[in-house]
């Protein structure tokens, strides 16, 4: 908690509350609109994991694991539990391996320059998802570059959109950001000093990198992958309109659930198994940092 | 041979790799300009009937609108909720500060696609769906973490020795606050300001639980289109909202500097 380290208080207002009832008054807001916005919801969430769905959409007050019970009898819910999953660890697999240049670049690059790739690297995420997305429909469209591209060699293009194919080129290259930032925030133990004193000994590039360079950048790469695989499982925006209602993802079946089927209760369940997920691979982020110590 | 000399091809690879990350966004701006009825690249002909088409577009002008009213308001309240709540949390340290911290930040881990189912089936019960109350408290349940992450921050680097010597000198707290404090906290009020402001603006995944037929935003508006056809008039909006980002980055800049409010 570095952000609040503020030593000795000094005096603090001393109005006819005195000082709890002041804390107090100044507090209420947040914690009304935290109560209404987040804490609410989030237990009336988890409660309705566990009611009855009816048919048409109303919902019965109950406690049935059936929501629980129907995720896993049904195939089609394994097959889109373990899709997601994969889906999600090859979307991050793919955005490490294009974001690993850039950051071990903008790490050696120092003055201007750097500043300006840094503010390169930052400005996509000040441009909207919807956007970017949009962006990628016209590049991978059968219209599009790509597409006449190949077929202008002669060659029949593969179809790049409305499939899992689009949803992965689109969320990787959304996801470039935050694993770029990650990554150099964990590149500081690598000392380009390191590096000569390998070469100096005779190690050829790649052994350098193998041996030298990736061990000593893997908690940057802990941090990214930990950060784009959660933000893969939950992004919505992209694998609904890349994936154009043919690719099943966890994020975008709960959208379905909850605004066309109108079955909360099956929501809500898809929600939580969300969040044990996000559990998970914080708990596999936690020991893989140990394992690196 | 110097170890961090960077070769040609590591450079020509990286090139490519910033042409991937930039492409999507470079490429709506030509887009924009097209004369086509239909999204395509390269456009056979360039006209500017997109942006006249924007022009005349009731829906997404109203929805502009919607989202730049809804921004204001809700930059606003959080500037008047985050301020006192990061005064209390790092200057008066009364009761659990940290745990108090914490929970207000906390919204920020969950993702948007569950916060926003959450939000919908409490805010359904309540009779906020579709209204703009509902939609500012939603926002606000996003901006909150961000304008106390950064007013805190802002607060815990301040000189105290200033503060002290104000209230040594007879300054009632309220005062030392208003005179001595507040100023001191400029920089960090711009950047929470932009910062709620660009949140509030872009959220998308929240809004589109909360929205109702008769009052939509701008992102929400554009992800319909998206959904439902493939022109180009969602490049001519994005290059308005591009320039407009900008403008609010520029502002940031200008006044307090860019690098202590988005890198740092």
């Amino acid at each position: 908690m570095t952000a609040i380290s503020a030593p000795a208080a000094p005096a603090a207002p001393s109005l006819a509350l005195g000082r709890t009832g002041t804390a107090t008054v100044l507090l209420l807001p947040i914690a009304i609109i935290n109560t209404i916005g987040f804490i609410l919801p989030v237990l009336n969430l988890a409660r309705m994991s566990f009611n009855e769905a009816l048919t048409g959409g109303g919902v019965r007050e109950a406690f049935t694991l059936a929501n629980w019970a129907g995720l896993f009898a049904d195939s089609f819910y394994v097959e889109l539990i373990l899709n997601s999953i994969t889906v999600s660890l090859g979307i991050t697999l793919a955005t490490l391996v294009v974001s690993y240049p850039i950051a071990l670049y903008l790490h050696r690059s120092s003055g201007r320059w750097r500043t300006v790739l840094t503010v390169l690297v930052i400005s996509p995420l000040l441009t909207s998802a919807v956007v970017r997305t949009y962006g990628w429909i016209a590049l991978l469209s059968e219209q599009g570059p790509i597409a006449s591209s190949i077929a202008a060699v002669g060659l029949t293009p593969p179809r790049l959109m409305f499939n899992t194919t689009g949803v992965v080129i689109g969320l990787t290259e959304i996801l470039m950001p935050y694993m770029i930032l990650s990554l150099l925030a964990g590149f500081g133990r690598l000392d380009p000093r390191v590096e000569e004193a390998a070469m100096t000994l005779g190690a050829p590039p790649a052994k350098t990198f193998w041996r030298v360079i990736l061990p000593l950048t893997l908690p940057g790469i802990a941090l990214g992958c930990l950060l784009c695989f959660v933000l893969a499982v939950s992004s919505f925006i992209t694998p609904k309109l890349l994936g154009g209602g043919r690719v099943f993802l966890l994020a975008t079946e709960i959208y379905d659930q909850a605004i066309v089927t109108l079955n909360w209760p099956l929501a809500a369940t898809l929600s939580m198994l969300v969040l044990i997920i996000f559990g998970a691979a914080l708990a596999a982020y936690a020991r893989v940092l140990r394992a690196i110590e | 041979m110097e170890a961090n000399e960077i070769s040609v091809p590591m450079k020509i690879l990286v090139a490519l790799l910033f042409l991937f990350l930039l492409a999507p966004v470079i490429l709506v701006v030509p887009i924009s300009f097209s004369g086509e009825q239909i999204l395509s690249f390269p456009p056979e002909s360039w006209s500017l009937r997109w942006y006249a088409a924007l022009a005349d577009n009731p829906k997404i002008i109203s929805a502009f609108w919607t989202s730049l009213v809804l921004g204001a308001v809700v930059t606003v309240i959080s500037l008047a909720v985050a301020i006192p709540a990061a005064y209390v949390i790092v200057r008066m340290r009364t009761f659990g500060s940290a745990f108090l911290y914490n929970l207000f930040t906390a919204p920020l881990l969950l993702p948007t696609i569950v916060l926003g189912l959450a939000i919908l089936i409490v805010f359904a019960s309540m009779g906020f769906l579709g209204t703009f109350t509902g939609l500012v408290i939603g926002h606000l349940v996003i901006t909150l973490p961000y304008a106390l992450r950064v007013l805190a921050t802002t607060l815990g680097n301040l000189n105290l020795a200033c503060e002290e010597a104000a209230s040594t000198l007879g300054g009632r707290p309220i005062t030392v606050f208003r005179r001595v404090t507040l100023p001191m906290m400029a920089p960090g009020i711009v950047a929470a300001t932009a910062l709620c402001f660009l949140v509030s603006f872009d959220e998308v995944v929240i809004t589109l639980f909360l929205t109702g037929p008769r009052l939509t935003t701008l992102p929400v508006e554009l992800f319909h289109h998206v959904e439902s056809r493939a022109d180009p008039l969602v490049a001519s909006v994005s290059v308005l909202l591009i320039l407009l980002t900008l403008a609010v980055v520029m502002i940031v800049d200008r006044t307090v500097g860019l690098s202590r409010t988005f890198v740092k």
